[in-house]
């Protein structure tokens, strides 16, 4: 007999065939820790073969899983053990990244995460090697994400290594000058990196963490903007935020299914579900819309950063109860290129890099997806990183630069991605330097909050 | 394995007939079936046992003739709605 009434089953019907519900990534994050070699070749190797046949069945599975469900699973990827300490006595980084690339393409997945370092503290000599070679390694492959993780709310932030992130994004944007910097999607800078992320491109396996272990990350901004506009305008922000713990209880609840599904079909360990409203270029799916629905004129308005708290808090607290393990970053994503909404409130001047950069301190992770200037200096982008570090370091929460400097463009172009990744446009930059406080080095010391023992 | 199938869309005449005899021909077996009119729409929600035909053939085969008859029919496994709706 049904056991659902008519509405429920309507709603959920709908959630999928119109509002864009879906599970955004099924991540399997695999250990390399028994991969490494007595040389770089050697390791690359075992590297290689340890994903092709760990991961080997994990697109296959995935589309069987949406076929039973009916629910689309859009991405399929892995995340990997940083690849900083994979080779730290081996070396041949750009190798290792090769042999990561080459896995990726052989089990036909979007992309590969875990070319990562965690230099937070403190950055040894093989750690440096392994930054030096992002920009080449990232520029040369192509589903291959690159993530350094610069600071914490435990250990303060490292600025030799924020310094050194500047200069990498601008020589990765140069090496992908043809594409317009799109090199620098695939690179992703952290402070309080989270070790069970499964969402691109900040995603790896943390050194905590299990061999094979299935996280997934599920989406869904269209089914929360919808629910807000079938809500009214009348209804107060209780109401708004009860609302969206509702909405995100159910999409959660369809990312624990599917994770719990996948991890016994792959042998792998279940780890987390990460409710995260991650948009799409695609109208309609769009967390700047879902801001908007709350009573905005635009993103960027007055009252932005107030909707958007309200907006992830809700989604957390909905998702928690939803899945045995809720992690990853678990709320708001704010990417401009990949957002409709916001390419719109860019354009018409509504939002600025400087309140993105309130809008931070509220959201799941950081600035994320935005195109500045070429002519931006490393120095100005370092002291951009270091900004959202400081953020990120006295609130306890993760925040993330993704920022792409795109060679020969200026305020009032665009640049083109592609796909996922979507267009930005070049947002201004503040013109005044940070440059002798960037020259400084050192470690910004760990706040007094950190003192919790 | 359990189905829910939706039909939805302008109401006429042998919806019913054209659905069923599908899922017969399948070898689906309906269990529960439940059907209104809102607003001269139909909406019709059936409980099916699908046996061994994969939930991807009926979905082909739905679409098909969701064409033809002029409906959009969605077959949904039953565990996507206890996970959404069921603590």
């Amino acid at each position: 007999m049904l056991s659902f009434n008519k509405n429920e089953i309507l709603e959920t019907i709908r959630m999928i065939d119109s509002e864009n519900l879906d599970v955004r990534t099924v991540t399997m994050a695999l250990s390399l820790f028994d991969c490494v070699g007595r040389d770089a070749d050697e390791t690359a190797d075992l590297v290689y073969r340890k994903i092709v046949s760990r991961a080997g069945n994990l697109v296959k599975v995935s589309n069987e899983i949406a076929e039973t469900y009916g629910v689309p699973i859009v991405n399929k990827r892995v995340s990997v053990t940083p690849v900083s300490l994979i080779g730290a006595r081996v070396g041949g980084y750009e190798k290792l990244c090769k042999a990561l690339d080459s896995a990726a393409k052989e089990i036909g997945i979007d992309f590969i995460g875990g070319y990562s370092a965690l230099v937070h503290k403190g950055m040894t000599a093989f750690e440096r090697d392994f930054i030096d070679s992002i920009p080449a390694a990232i520029a040369s492959t192509q589903k291959v994400c690159a993530s350094v993780n610069v600071g914490s709310t435990r250990s303060g932030i490292n600025m030799d290594a924020v310094r050194l992130m500047g200069e990498k994004i601008k020589a990765l944007a140069e090496r992908t000058a043809s594409t317009g910097g799109s090199g620098c999607a695939k690179l992703v800078v952290f402070c309080n990196a989270v070790e069970d992320n499964p969402f691109m491109a900040g995603a790896f396996n943390g050194p905590g963490e299990g061999d094979a272990v299935i996280n997934v990350g599920v989406s869904g901004p269209g089914v929360v903007s919808c629910a807000l506009r079938n809500l009214g305008k009348s209804a107060d922000l209780l109401a708004v935020a009860e609302e969206i713990k509702r909405t995100a209880f159910k999409i959660t609840r369809v990312g624990q299914l599917v994770a719990s599904e996948a991890a016994k079909r792959l042998d792998a360990q279940f780890g987390i579900v990460d409710l995260s409203l991650a948009p799409t270029p695609k109208v309609g799916d769009s967390v700047a819309q879902i801001l908007e629905e709350m009573g905005l004129e635009s993103v960027g308005a007055a009252g932005t950063t107030a909707c958007l708290a309200i907006l992830n808090d809700a989604v957390k607290k909905g998702g928690v109860m939803a899945s045995s393990s809720v992690g990853g970053l678990s709320g708001a994503f704010i990417p401009v290129s990949e957002d409709d909404g916001m390419i719109r409130a860019v354009r018409r001047g509504a939002l600025t890099l400087e309140k993105l950069e309130a809008m931070t301190c509220v959201c799941s992770v950081g600035l994320d997806m935005i195109a500045v200037p070429g002519s931006t200096s490393a120095a100005t982008l370092s002291a951009i990183i270091a900004d959202e570090c400081a953020i990120g370091m006295i609130n306890n929460k993760t925040t993330a630069v993704r920022v792409i400097p795109a060679p020969g463009k200026d305020v009032g172009d665009e640049v083109e991605f592609g796909g996922l990744l979507g267009r930005a446009p070049v947002m201004p930059v503040n013109p005044y330097s940070a440059a002798e406080f960037i020259a400084r080095g050192g470690r910004v010391p760990a706040p007094v909050h950190s003192l919790k023992n | 394995m359990k189905a829910v199938v939706t039909v939805v869309g302008k109401d006429k005449s042998g919806i019913i007939a054209h659905v069923t005899s599908f899922l017969a021909e399948k070898g689906a077996n309906v269990e529960d079936i439940s059907q209104t009119i809102l607003q001269d729409w139909f909406v019709m929600i059936m409980l099916a046992d699908t046996g061994d035909t994969p939930l991807t053939d009926l979905r082909k085969g739905a679409e098909k003739l969701g064409e033809k008859i002029g409906v959009n029919i969605s077959i949904q496994h039953e565990d996507i709605f206890t996970a959404m709706h069921r603590i």
